[in-house]
C-alpha cells in the first residue's frame, strides 16, 4: 500500500532537509521526497500534514519494558504501544527483567515477543555481567549475535573497575556501545533522593552529585584506556556534563544521554514526599538542571531518552523510603522537550536529531533517516497543539509520572511504523 | 483561638501564636499530674492509636499517659504485635484502624513522612510521634516548654544543639519552633554529621564545642547512635566524647544559669558526663513536661480552645 504525507513540514537532520516536501511511502519504505504537490500518489492514501512536522521515527534508547518478569508494571505490548502514543518508532529495552537479558535465550524471547506483540520496534540492550551482578561477564557475543544492539547494566553500577575495563575491551570485539549508568553505589548507599537543602529538610537520605561524578570520571577514564564506544545513560548532574564535555574535546570516545525530567525539575519536586518524583539518578538542583540544558544546547549531550521506568500504584503508594525509582516517560517526553524548543534552548532539528538521528548513530540502528529507501518510520507532530497530561489516559501500564496535569504544547499525531499507521 | 490544622506533623510552618498557645495550653494541663486524681473527662470518648513502627519507651508511654489523663481510649500497636509482619501497608494497616473509628491515630516510624502521607489520607487527626530524620514535634514543644519555665522566655536566648544533627528529627524540629520563636539556634557536632544546607534554615555552624557553648543559655545534646562509627561517621567513642561530650569543664564556658537538656536515652559518658546529667541538667522535667505538652496537643486538635481548658 502506498501513502501519501502532504503539506508536511520535513526536519530530517540525517539529510540535512528542514522544509515543506511530501512524502511517497511504498511498501514500507520511503519511496521519494519531493516539492508540495510534485508527487504523484496513483491511489495512494492521503495524510494532509499542513501545519504539522514531519520527523524521522523518534527511537529512545532507554527503555524499561519489563518483560519478562515483571508483566504487572508493563509489558511489551503495552509499552511499545505507549511508545508509539508519544510518537516513538523505537524503542531500546534495558535488561534488568527477571532473568536478565544476559543471555541468548532471553534476547530471542524479547525479539520473538516482540515480533508477535510490539507496535514499535524493540532493540534489546543486554547485560554486561551475568545477573548484571558486576562480577562475571556475560557472553556479549552471543548477546550480539542475538540481537542486542548494546551492553549495560542500567539499575546497577558495575562497582569494580577491572571488570568494566574488561567489558569495555570486551565490547569492542562486537563494536558494541557500552551504556553505563554512573553511580558509585559506596556514595549512594541508602539514599533516596538529591542530597541537599532539599534531603535536609525532607530528613531522607541523599544521594550526593559525586556519586555520579566519580563513576562518570571513572568510566571516561576506562574508555580512554580501552578505547571502548562509552555511552552514559541518564545525566543528571552538572559534573557529569563538565567531565562528558571535556572527555569529548580530547577525543574520547564517549556520547551521553540525559532524560526529560532532568531537565525539567529539581530536587524540590520530591516535597510532601511525592515518590513520583524519586528515580535514580535523583533530581537535583536548579544549577544542575541548567547544565544540562547547556549541554543539550552544545552538543555535550548527544541524546534525549525517557529512562522510562514503569511501576505499579500499589508500589509507588508507600513510604518515600519504601517507593520504587523511576517514572514513565514514553507518552510525556516529546511535549517536555518541545518546552526546550519554545523556551529557545534546543532548535527544532536539533531535538530531533537528538531524539532519532543521533541514538541511531550511537546503536548503529540504520534509523532516523527519511532517505529514500529507509523503513518508513516516521512520526508526524503538531507542534501547535495544547494538551494537558492525564496520567488516567496514558497507554502504559503504569502512571507513575510527575508530570500528570502539566499543560504541555506539542504532540505525536500519528506515528507510522514500516509503512503502518 | 485553637489549631488551624487537623495534624501536627512538624514545627515547620507553625506560627509564634499556635506554638504559644500549645506551651500556654500545657501549663494549664500539667497541673493535672500532680494532683492526686490524675484525669480530666476532656476526651472522654474519644479514641486514639500509638502506632509505633519503631521502639519506644519514653514517648509511647509519655502518649499513653496523656492521652489517659485526658480520659481517652488508647490503644498501643507496635510491628513486632501487628499485622506489620504479614506484609501489610502503612496505608491499608492506617485504614484499618480507622474503620474501628479512631480519633487521632500517633505514629512514629523510621521513614521520615510517614506521618505526612497518612494525613492525607486519613479523616482522623495524625501526631507524628518521630519520623526518620525529619521532625518530631512534640518533643521540640516540651523542650521548648521546659526551657521557657526555666528561663521565662524563648526569645533572645542562645541554644547549642550538639551532636549528630544529620540524623537528628530532634534537631531539626527544635531549629524550627526556636528560630520561630526569636532564640538564636547553634548546632555543633562532627563536620560528618552536619547535613548539607542546615544553615538556611537559620542554624549557625559550628565544629569547635567550646565556640558552640560559650555564652549559651541552653545545651541541648543529643544522643550518639554508636552504630555510626561503622558507617565511617566519627572515629571512636574515645574521640567523640573528648571533641563533643559534655562534661563540667566544657559546661563552665556558658552562662552561669545554662539549662543542659538530651531528649534521652543517655550514653552516659559518652555525649554527656554522668555528673553534668544527675546534678545539673532539666533531663527529668522534659519527660514530666512531655505528658502536659502531649496532653495540650491532643486536646487542640480535638477541637479544644485555649479557654476551655
Amino acid at each position: 500500500m502506498n501513502i501519501l504525507i502532504k503539506n508536511g513540514h520535513i526536519i530530517d537532520p540525517a539529510n540535512k532537509i528542514d522544509e515543506k516536501l511530501d512524502i511517497l511511502v511504498s511498501d514500507g519504505k520511503i519511496a521519494k521526497l519531493g516539492k508540495p504537490g510534485s508527487l504523484a500518489g496513483n491511489g495512494a492514501r492521503v495524510i494532509d500534514a499542513a501545519g504539522k512536522i514531519v520527523v524521522p521515527g523518534l527511537i529512545d534508547m532507554h527503555v524499561h519494558l519489563r518483560e519478562p518478569g515483571f508483566e504487572y508494571k508493563e509489558t511489551i505490548a503495552t509499552g511499545t504501544a505507549a511508545a508509539r502514543a508519544g510518537g516513538f518508532t523505537s524503542v531500546c529495552s534495558m535488561p534488568n527483567t527477571n532473568p536478565v537479558n544476559d543471555c541468548r535465550s532471553v534476547t530471542e524471547f524479547i525479539i520473538s515477543q516482540a515480533a508477535k506483540e510490539a507496535a514499535a520496534r524493540v532493540f534489546p540492550i543486554g547485560a554486561i555481567t551475568k545477573g548484571s551482578k558486576g562480577e562475571e561477564l556475560a557472553e556479549m557475543g552471543e548477546l550480539h549475535q542475538a540481537g542486542c544492539v548494546a551492553i549495560s547494566d542500567d539499575g546497577k553500577p558495575v562497582m569494580n573497575a577491572a571488570i568494566m575495563r574488561r567489558a569495555m575491551e570486551y565490547s569492542k570485539i562486537f563494536d558494541l556501545a557500552v551504556i553505563s549508568h554512573c553511580e558509585d553505589a559506596s556514595l549512594s548507599a541508602k539514599g533516596v533522593m538529591n542530597e541537599g537543602f532539599v534531603s535536609t529538610e525532607l530528613g531522607l537520605r541523599g544521594i550526593p552529585a559525586a556519586a555520579e561524578d566519580v563513576m562518570t570520571a571513572r568510566d571516561i577514564a576506562l574508555a580512554g584506556l580501552t578505547g571502548c564506544r562509552l555511552h552514559i545513560a541518564h545525566v543528571s548532574t552538572a559534573g557529569s556534563v563538565r567531565l562528558i564535555r571535556e572527555a569529548k574535546q580530547r577525543g574520547v570516545k564517549v556520547t551521553a544521554e540525559t532524560c526529560p525530567h532532568y531537565f525539567t525539575l529539581t530536587d524540590e519536586a520530591a516535597r510532601g514526599y511525592n515518590t513520583m518524583a524519586k528515580m535514580n539518578p535523583p533530581l537535583r538542583t536548579a544549577e544542575d538542571v541548567a547544565a544540562i540544558k547547556q549541554g543539550l544546547k552544545d552538543g555535550t549531550i548527544d541524546v534525549i531518552a525517557t529512562d522510562h521506568a514503569p511501576h505499579g500504584m500499589d508500589e509507588k503508594s508507600v513510604e518515600f523510603d519504601y517507593a520504587p525509582f523511576g517514572i514513565v516517560g514514553l507518552e510525556t517526553a516529546l511535549g517536555l522537550t518541545f518546552k526546550l524548543v519554545q523556551e529557545g534552548t534546543l532548535a527544532l532539528s536539533e531535538a530531533v536529531r537528538k531524539l532519532s538521528m543521533n541514538p541511531s548513530e550511537i546503536l548503529k540502528l540504520n534509523k532516523g533517516s527519511l532517505a529514500s529507501g529507509a523503513d518508513a518510520d516516521i512520526t508526524i507532530i503538531d507542534p501547535n497543539v495544547e494538551w494537558t497530561v492525564d496520567a488516567a489516559q496514558f497507554i502504559s501500564k503504569s502512571k507513575n509520572t510527575p508530570f500528570n496535569g502539566w499543560k504541555l504544547k506539542g504532540r505525536a499525531v500519528q506515528t507510522m511504523v514500516g509503512g503502518k499507521i | 483561638m485553637s489549631l488551624s490544622s487537623k495534624d501536627l506533623l512538624g514545627i515547620k510552618g507553625m506560627t509564634v501564636d499556635e506554638i504559644k498557645l500549645i506551651l500556654d495550653t500545657a501549663a494549664t494541663f500539667k497541673d493535672v499530674s500532680e494532683r492526686e486524681i490524675k484525669k480530666v473527662p476532656t476526651l472522654r470518648g474519644k479514641t486514639v492509636i500509638n502506632l509505633f513502627y519503631e521502639a519506644s519507651t519514653r514517648t509511647r508511654t509519655s502518649f499513653e499517659l496523656a492521652g489517659k489523663r485526658l480520659s481517652a481510649d488508647v490503644i498501643n500497636i507496635s510491628p513486632s504485635s501487628s499485622s506489620v509482619v504479614k506484609g501489610e501497608t502503612l496505608l491499608d494497616t492506617a485504614r484499618n484502624i480507622e474503620a474501628m473509628k479512631s480519633d487521632i491515630i500517633i505514629i512514629r516510624h523510621s521513614c521520615s513522612g510517614a506521618p505526612e502521607f497518612l494525613s492525607t489520607r486519613l479523616k482522623s487527626s495524625v501526631i507524628n510521634a518521630g519520623d526518620g530524620f525529619h521532625e518530631h514535634p512534640t518533643q521540640a514543644l516540651l523542650d521548648m516548654f521546659t526551657i521557657r519555665e526555666k528561663l521565662g522566655r524563648l526569645d533572645n536566648i542562645t541554644v547549642a544543639i550538639v551532636g549528630d544533627i544529620m540524623h537528628s528529627r530532634v534537631a531539626r524540629s527544635n531549629i524550627y519552633g526556636l528560630t520561630t520563636m526569636g532564640a538564636e539556634v547553634r548546632v555543633c557536632g562532627p563536620a560528618t554529621m552536619i547535613p548539607a544546607g542546615i544553615e538556611k534554615l537559620g542554624a549557625r555552624v559550628y565544629y569547635d564545642m567550646d565556640e558552640a557553648v560559650k555564652g549559651a543559655d541552653v545545651v541541648m545534646m543529643l544522643r550518639l547512635q554508636l552504630e555510626r562509627q561503622a558507617a565511617g561517621l566519627f572515629p571512636g567513642v574515645r574521640e567523640y566524647a573528648g571533641l563533643y561530650g559534655l562534661n563540667r569543664t566544657r559546661l563552665d564556658r556558658a552562662e552561669k544559669k545554662v539549662v543542659v537538656m538530651h531528649p534521652g536515652p543517655v550514653n552516659r559518658g559518652v555525649e554527656i558526663a554522668s555528673d553534668v546529667a544527675d546534678n545539673q541538667s532539666v533531663i527529668l522535667d522534659q519527660v514530666t513536661n512531655g505528658v502536659a505538652v502531649r496532653m495540650a496537643v491532643m486536646f487542640l486538635l480535638s477541637g479544644g480552645a485555649k479557654a476551655e481548658a
